[in-house]
């Protein structure tokens, strides 16, 4: 009787919001670890916040998991070597968004020989736990890539009471969080029980879409354990699959009941969420100080003919692993899932930290929707999560002015893609609102 | 390096797109049309051609002259034709039907702006242009299955409240009004069509057949007489539902639904015009803008102050 009530009804019910196609073709095909590239590229931005420094030369000698990048930034996390070799080249790279960033390129010996250096880390206190968090280099591994040790430093007068471990991966395509639930459900539990004890956190809340029901089973079978658990504080959340259930204030909601108001944090209104591969990478880490030097990406698409889910080191370039997955003439590549990742003009940048997929298109798949005019059909008012209106915003803009633009507030949009996904007559609406939201900064300096 | 092709996020999008909802709302209206041809016979079939075909070629010309691309593909002027056939008598003249879609197209809706920019339903407003030029041939009807050139009778709308129309008879449509309205049965199966298809949501048409049986059974009157007689099923479920001219936002559909039926029901019982569906729809067109305005809510997270802890 007391195992039914671990998994949960969301308290919330996500307002807006679309249908979207799952393809989550990936999700039975256990993840395969990706033989080292010669050479990986390691970028110095990899998270948000101030870009880090590289702390080695060229001609250095590396190991798996030596420090390469680091910033004296508090909202920053080093950069770890993911594979051991020489460095050759200290490098500028251009982003997708346009801005060039600093990069370590190693040449790998292929030996992949961990640091010797490296030692599992002593954690007993809060505080051992934020320090290795940050020497872990772990960011947030949704996509969003916030340094996790930000999160995890407690604050006197913001007391937490609920940890939601963000499990959703409503983005089509992605299974890379649920291969995780899969493959190392143990890691998960023991990560959460880790954080909730030292940041003294009363309730626990593991949500994961109603579509992904294996997953739900394997986490609830050990979340279900009395001897660690005696008070039943891990609970299970079973989402509606809806997407954007797994963005940060839908999830929120939906898990607590709780809106977050706009600029401020989980952390003001009590709740501090992380994502479920963070929380089972922390606790890896801690056991075996292996920092952050591989992610698991799902490759995917219309022009992948062997879609998988590879262990990839950090900085392996993107085209290298589309030939290990047999992409076939990809017209668009996309970093991160279709309907917020980045499509990227240049194969040969590298993977990041908190990229969860690589998708490669061809055909109609590659292409946009025409454009053509609104009908005020008002599918993107309903779409929208956080209840704008991206038709108005999108006459609004083409005359810009900054009190029409926050009367229409802008400023609330989280950038989901719901209203140009639903709109009927292709208009590139989330893009228009990050026009606007632009106007509004701009004003605002 | 191969080029790739760039677009921001998101990448996918629905299957949904302009044309695909227009060829929606024909297929609902297919039946309410044929049948309406079936009753009144060869010319109701010629006034829907010529409206659907001069409503093609008027936004065809318009933008040719004022050099624009026409958007025949969207399919909407043929939904404007459609509907504005639909709501003529069988009898009417051709060219007053041609006349009719002329207007809708050009004045109401391209002189606006073209697609998504006019202010009031195209086909309501061309009908009321007609029935104030023409108002003894827009209101002679004749009884279904009889030649076109028949002597005309009045609808169970006259205020001649003696004519014997019972309640099946209506519902099925037999009885003389404009060609498309007279099928309750065949409307709504196409207003559950669209329903269900998604491209309207119930809560306006239900508002405005709701309020207008209320009032009518306020006022005395047989509330199923109201609502399955002349042009309110016709009105509320494909006319009032078009997006253009009506909020977007579910309490303002709910709004304008009921203003539409008590106005409909108010011009009808106190008015000296026999039909006040399409004053109805057009004077809440007008109100749209301020109705989406009321009705906006405010975005997520901006109420809170509970759990404040």
């Amino acid at each position: 009787m007391k195992n039914k009530e671990r998994v949960l009804k969301p308290l919330g019910k996500i307002k807006g919001g679309i249908k979207v196609p799952h393809h989550k073709t990936t999700s039975e095909f256990e993840s395969i670890v990706l033989a080292p590239p010669e050479k990986v590229t390691i970028s110095m931005s990899q998270h948000i916040g101030a870009p880090c420094e590289p702390t080695v030369s060229v001609g250095d000698k590396v190991f798996v998991g030596s420090v390469v990048g680091d910033s004296a930034a508090f909202i920053s996390a080093p950069i770890h070597s993911s594979v051991s070799g020489e460095v050759s080249e200290i490098t500028t790279i251009r982003m997708p968004a346009g801005n060039e960033v600093k990069a370590v390129v190693i040449t790998s010996d292929g030996e992949m020989t961990p640091d010797p250096e490296i030692k599992p880390p002593k954690v007993e206190t809060v505080d051992d736990l934020v320090a290795a968090a940050r020497a872990s280099g772990l960011v947030g591994l949704g996509g969003a890539g916030f340094p996790a040790h930000v999160k995890l430093k407690p604050s006197e007068d913001k007391p937490l009471d609920t940890l939601i471990i963000n499990g959703a991966e409503c983005e089509p395509f992605i299974t890379s969080d649920y291969r995780e639930c899969m493959e190392h459900p143990e890691d998960i539990l023991n990560g959460v029980y880790l954080i909730k004890k030292l940041l003294n956190i009363e309730n626990v809340i593991i949500a994961v879409e109603d579509n992904k029901p294996a997953a739900i089973k394997t986490l609830y079978e050990i979340a279900a354990d009395e001897k660690r658990d005696p008070a039943d504080k891990v609970k299970l959340m079973k989402l509606k699959s809806r997407y954007p259930q797994g963005a940060e204030k839908v999830l929120i909601y939906s898990a607590t009941k709780r809106k977050l108001p706009l600029g401020k944090l989980p952390s003001d209104i009590g709740c501090i969420v992380m994502n479920i591969t963070s929380v089972s990478f922390l606790y890896r880490y801690i056991k075996t100080g292996m920092p952050l030097v591989t992610k698991r990406i799902t490759v995917d698409g219309n022009a992948v003919l062997e879609p998988k889910n590879f262990i990839a080191p950090i900085g392996t370039p993107i085209s290298y692993v589309l030939e290990q997955a047999k992409a076939e003439n990809p017209e668009k590549v996309l970093m991160g899932g279709p309907m917020m990742g980045i499509a990227i003009y240049d194969t040969s940048l590298p993977v990041l930290k908190q990229n969860n997929a690589i998708l490669a298109f061809t055909g109609n798949a590659a292409k946009s929707k025409p454009t053509t005019d609104c009908i005020r059909c008002g599918r993107c008012l309903r779409a929208c999560p956080m209840g704008l209106a991206p038709a108005s915003v999108d006459l609004a803009v083409k005359n810009p002015k900054v009190e029409e633009l926050n009367a229409l507030n802008v400023m609330y949009c989280i950038e989901c893609g719901s209203c140009a996904f639903c709109c009927p007559a292709g208009r590139p609406l989330t893009a228009v609102m990050r026009l606007a939201k632009n106007e509004v900064r701009k004003a605002g300096k | 390096m191969q080029k790739m092709n760039i677009s921001t996020s998101p990448h996918i999008s629905s299957l949904d797109n302009t044309s695909g909802i227009m060829l929606d709302v024909i297929f609902a209206l297919l039946p309410a049309t044929i049948c309406g041809i079936c009753f009144f016979g060869f010319h109701a079939a010629l006034i829907i051609a010529v409206s659907v075909a001069s409503a093609v070629a008027a936004e065809y010309i318009w933008c040719r002259a004022i050099k624009k691309e026409p958007s025949l593909r969207d399919l909407s002027a043929i939904v404007t034709g459609l509907l504005l056939g639909l709501n003529l008598p069988p009898t009417l003249p051709l060219w007053m039907a041609a006349l009719g879609s002329a207007v809708a197209i050009v004045v109401v809706k391209q002189m606006f702006g073209g697609i998504g920019h006019n202010f009031a339903n195209p086909a309501i407003t061309a009908r009321i242009t007609l029935m104030v030029s023409f108002p003894t041939a827009m209101t002679t009807f004749v009884d279904p299955f009889v030649a076109s050139d028949a002597v005309s009778t009045a609808t169970p709308l006259s205020g001649n409240q003696q004519i014997p129309t019972d309640i099946t008879g209506l519902f099925f449509g037999n009885y003389p009004g404009c060609i498309g309205e007279t099928s309750a049965l065949l409307l709504l199966a196409g207003g559950i069509y669209l329903v269900l298809r998604k491209v309207i949501t119930p809560h306006l048409p239900l508002a405005f057949l709701a309020s207008a049986a209320a009032l009518s059974a306020l006022l005395g009157e047989n509330p199923l007489y109201t609502i399955l007689s002349g042009g309110i099923m016709l009105g509320s479920i494909f006319m009032a539902t078009d997006y253009v001219t009506s909020p977007p936002t579910k309490w303002g559909k709910v709004i304008f639904g009921i203003g539409a039926g008590l106005i409909t029901v108010v011009i009808r019982h106190f008015g000296n015009i026999p039909e006040g569906v399409s004053f109805a729809i057009l004077l809440m067109n007008i109100l749209t803008p301020h109705i989406t305005r009321l009705t906006t809510g405010k975005p997520f997270g901006t109420e809170v102050k509970q759990n404040e802890k």
